[in-house]
Order: structure tokens, then sequence, then C-alpha cells
């Protein structure tokens, strides 16, 4: 499939009808989806016959996207109800359930002791190595309570996969990303540097819409040196 | 939701710790629904040792799906292997009914083929 029949197709993908600010919930756009999924296929052969895993799947335009690109499997998983509810409605619109299978579940709780943000890991921990590539557009963090988010949500996806993680994130957090990769065993590759447009959604949006500096980044585990 | 990934589904309950009895979740009033995919043998192979086998033997029997009780030596040679293989984590699709765990009760239930894993404030 070539980059623009795919976008094409991603653009029927339905959207958040009533999106939630606490969950970050912005659509991916099909411009963004159509490149990371094509990009992860034909330069690296990352999802054709493979197990994809789609962490904060939203109304899932990248488990979609994974599927149209040759997927074997996919599984994408988010917190959200009416969330997965579109998402159900796009899978069986695009005619993908044989590939792709959705789960509710939240990757993340408040740790009892300090109150901050931590990886349900008697969740996560059943999950590691079971996919090939992970594949994520997380909540950033910017809400009260999410601090962090974003790394928990990386750090569960290169648990999860053993190939490729494929995720996005704002271009401020490169270098603290690219250490934190480092401290798993993995090597942090930025692809390439994006703008995220997000329209004007909420209520306190006061901007028409706004470009975010987003990096699309592909940690891979380091190869063991011999 | 299929079999394949029911396979990596513990439950996630505080405190609930028993590994034989937390895993796997047991099926309630499982309504099932086979849909059929693209076999891809190369997948089927390399998805073997990532399958926890004694778990799926147990959900298998329990759903009354065919699945060998061993693998073969070279799977990838053993096409009524692959096929039985195939159909039961990939083409088995739990559409509703709920996953039980044996060890603290926890019902997760499945709804439109969407497990839930979510857990109330007292149970995190």
């Amino acid at each position: 499939m070539k980059l623009k029949q795919l976008e094409g197709y991603l653009g029927e993908v339905a959207a958040f009808k009533n999106p939630k600010v606490q969950l970050e919930q912005y659509p991916t756009t099909a411009h963004l989806a159509a490149r990371v999924l094509y990009t992860a296929e034909s330069t690296f052969g990352d999802i054709d016959g493979k197990a994809v895993v789609d962490l904060g799947c939203g109304c899932g335009m990248l488990s979609i996207a994974a599927a149209m690109m040759g997927a074997c499997s996919v599984v994408g998983i988010d917190v959200d109800s009416d969330a997965l509810e579109i998402a159900q409605e796009n899978i069986e619109e695009f005619e993908v359930e044989e590939v792709v299978e959705l789960m509710q579940a939240s990757l993340c709780h408040e740790a009892a002791s300090t109150g901050s943000l931590e990886l349900d890991n008697q969740l996560v921990t059943p999950m590691k190595g079971k996919f090939d590539t992970a594949i994520l557009n997380p909540p950033f963090g910017t809400k009260p309570g999410n601090k962090g988010i974003d790394v928990l949500f990386l750090q569960a996806a290169c648990s999860m996969a053993t190939g490729a993680v494929y995720s996005l994130h704002k271009t401020s957090t490169r270098e603290y990303l690219v250490k934190k990769a480092e401290s798993w065993g993995f090597e942090c590759d930025v692809l390439a540097e994006l703008k995220f447009d997000v329209p004007m959604m909420y209520k306190f949006h006061k901007k028409k819409a706004v470009d975010i500096e987003v990096d699309l980044l592909r940690l891979q585990p380091k190869r063991k040196q011999v | 939701m299929r079999l394949i990934t029911h396979n990596m589904l513990k439950c996630h309950v505080k405190n609930c710790d028993n590994p034989d009895k937390q895993f796997p979740l047991r099926f309630k009033g499982a309504e099932l629904e086979q849909v059929e995919a693209e076999r891809n043998d190369e997948f089927l192979v390399r998805m073997i040792p990532r399958l926890d086998w004694r778990a799926l033997l147990i959900t298998t029997k329990e759903l009354g799906i065919e699945l060998p009780e061993n693998i073969p030596e070279e799977p990838e040679n053993d096409d009524a292997f692959l096929q039985a293989l195939h159909t039961a984590i990939l083409e088995t699709h739990v559409k509703e009914g709920s996953m039980v765990c044996n060890g603290c009760s926890h019902e997760y239930k499945i709804t439109k083929g969407i497990p839930n894993m979510l857990l109330a404030e007292h149970e995190i």
C-alpha cells in the first residue's frame, strides 16, 4: 500500500465525539498515522506479519493503520469506554476485526505511598515480550495528576515489545527520554520532527490552532556487544 | 478478545498474588464467535514460545476448543498443529461473558469483545 493511499483510507477513521480534557484526548491525524506506520513498515519492516500493541489507542487510528500495513495481530489498549466504542465502530467499518482487538485497561495508577503515577506492574509484567512492535501516541502528561505518564507509557511499550517501539513525544522532552531509554537498555532515534496540530477543541483553548513540536521516536533494544 | 490475548491476562487486584490461582482467568458465561483470519505460519511459529501452553490448554478445554497437548518438535512442518493453533488463538473471539480469578473471585467483564480490566479504588 502506498503512503498516499493509506492516508486516504485513514481519513475515514472517526474521531472522539466528546473528547475528555483530563485524558488528553487529541485525535491522531490520518496524515501522522500514515507516516508513522508507512515508515515503520517500509523502512524497518516492523509491521507486516507482526504482533503489534497500541497503547492509549483512543479511537484506533494507529491500530487500523497497522492492520492496513499488514500486521497479523493488533491489540489496542485504552482506559476510556467512549473512545473504545468509537474504535470498535472504526474496526467494523474498516473490516479489520480479524486482526485488531481492543482492551479496556489503565496502565498506570497512583502509588499508594507517594501519590505520583506508577505503572500497574501486575497488569503490565505478564505482557512482557508478547508483542513484536509497539506503537503509541501517549498522553503528554500536561494535566494535573498525570505528570510523567508519557514516560510510563513508553516504559510499558519497551517492556511489551521485543522489537521496536514507535512513540510520539514533545520535542522538549527529547533529551530526558533518550537518557531514560538508555537506562532501560534501549537506543532511541528521532525519526522525524513534527508539528502536532491541535485545533481548538476545548473551551480553554484560546487560539484557533496550536502547533506543538513533537518527535517521532523509534526505540529498539541495544544490541549486546560480543 | 481472542485467546492469544487472554493468555497474557493475570488478575491484578491488590494483594491477589497466588500464581496458580490468578492465571489463567476462568471464563464464565462466555459467548464465542469464530472469525476466519488469514493464516501466517511464520507468525504462529514465532508466537509459540510466548504462549503459556499450560494455561492455553486449560482455557481451550474449558471452552471446548481443540488443541494438541504437546507442541511438536518441528511445529513449522506440522500443518495440522498449526491449523489447530491458528484457530484456537487467532480465530476464537470471546464476545460476551466474564473472566473470573480463581484466587480472589474478581470478575472482569467482556462486552462486545472488549475485556474490561479496570479496577475499583480499593482493588488498586
